[in-house]
């Protein structure tokens, strides 16, 4: 029988692997993905505690899970698009995504 | 039972192919394998009675954002060299078993101990049990029932997420476009 702790637990690693791709990796564009691993993980968090909520009050509480899914997939599109965006900026005037020389705020 | 069967298999594909996105040097294939992971979790959304949301991820998730990376990679053409040479060094080792090492400690004992009597009750938490918290006549899970949450009881987050996404798309104009 699955319960909400495999769910859980099934979004902890997610988590932990898009955390990892964010801070391993150098292409702008694979840390862009992997903050989109770490979104899902989220979504998935949510709808385990909307299926499996710990207290029910109101007429259609656990249903609200779905709903905060449905703004996170909405923000997460909007965070992508614009995410790109300065990905093709700071392509076209330095020639390169590799985030470790994308540095001049450090000087 | 075959709930269980389903929920292992869309769990190592999720957990495979986020890690391919993770380690793949090529970002075409690690943007591939991001399609197929989103496709594993809106298997698994289905599993949490999540329909509306499951095709959601499919049609904007693994349809629209995904063509939009890789529109960009295609556009980038980053060559071989610019890509970089993998580094194996004696850090990333230390990193990956800290890493594993956290995450498995968070996952069995912290969510064990504290979820303990919730998995319980929450495993015999039944669908029929969830309906009566919807709509008359709106399964849990269904278009019915999360369009009443989304745009009866939260309607001014609806509507600012209109207004972010109109700024979204008028500051990627802004940022990506040379010269307006």
């Amino acid at each position: 029988m699955v319960g909400p702790l495999h769910y859980l637990v099934l979004a902890a690693a997610l988590f932990a692997l898009g955390a990892v791709g964010v801070v391993i990796r150098r292409n702008a564009i694979i840390v862009l993905m992997s903050i989109e691993l770490m979104l899902n993980a989220v979504n998935l968090t949510f709808l385990t505690f909307s299926r499996f909520p710990l207290v029910v009050k109101g007429n259609d509480a656990p249903i609200a899970g779905h709903a905060a899914v449905f703004y996170v997939i909405a923000v997460a599109a909007a965070e992508a698009a614009v995410g790109l965006a300065i990905v093709i900026a700071v392509f076209r005037s330095r020639l390169t995504v590799n985030v470790d020389e994308i540095d001049s705020l450090k000087n | 039972m075959a709930e269980t069967i389903l929920f292992y298999i869309f769990a190592i594909g999720v957990l495979f192919a986020g890690a391919q996105v993770v380690l793949r040097r090529n970002p075409v294939h690690g943007a591939l394998s991001l399609v197929a992971c989103f496709f594993f979790l809106a298997g698994t959304y289905v599993l949490l009675a999540a329909h509306l949301i499951a095709i959601l991820q499919i049609m904007v998730y693994a349809g629209a954002v995904m063509v939009l990376f890789v529109f960009v990679i295609m556009l980038l053409n980053l060559k071989d060299e610019e890509l970089g040479t993998p580094r194996r060094t004696i850090w990333k080792g230390i990193g990956l078993v800290s890493v594993v090492g956290a995450t498995g400690a968070v996952a069995w004992r912290g969510l064990g101990s504290a979820y303990d009597s919730v998995l319980a009750h929450g495993a015999a938490t039944q669908l029929t049990d969830m309906a009566k918290h919807t709509l008359p006549g709106a399964p849990f899970g269904s278009l019915k029932a999360v369009a009443h949450a989304v745009y009866l009881n939260s309607v001014l987050p609806f509507e600012l997420t209109s207004l972010l996404l109109l700024v979204a798309v008028v500051g990627a104009v802004v940022v990506a476009k040379g010269k307006i």
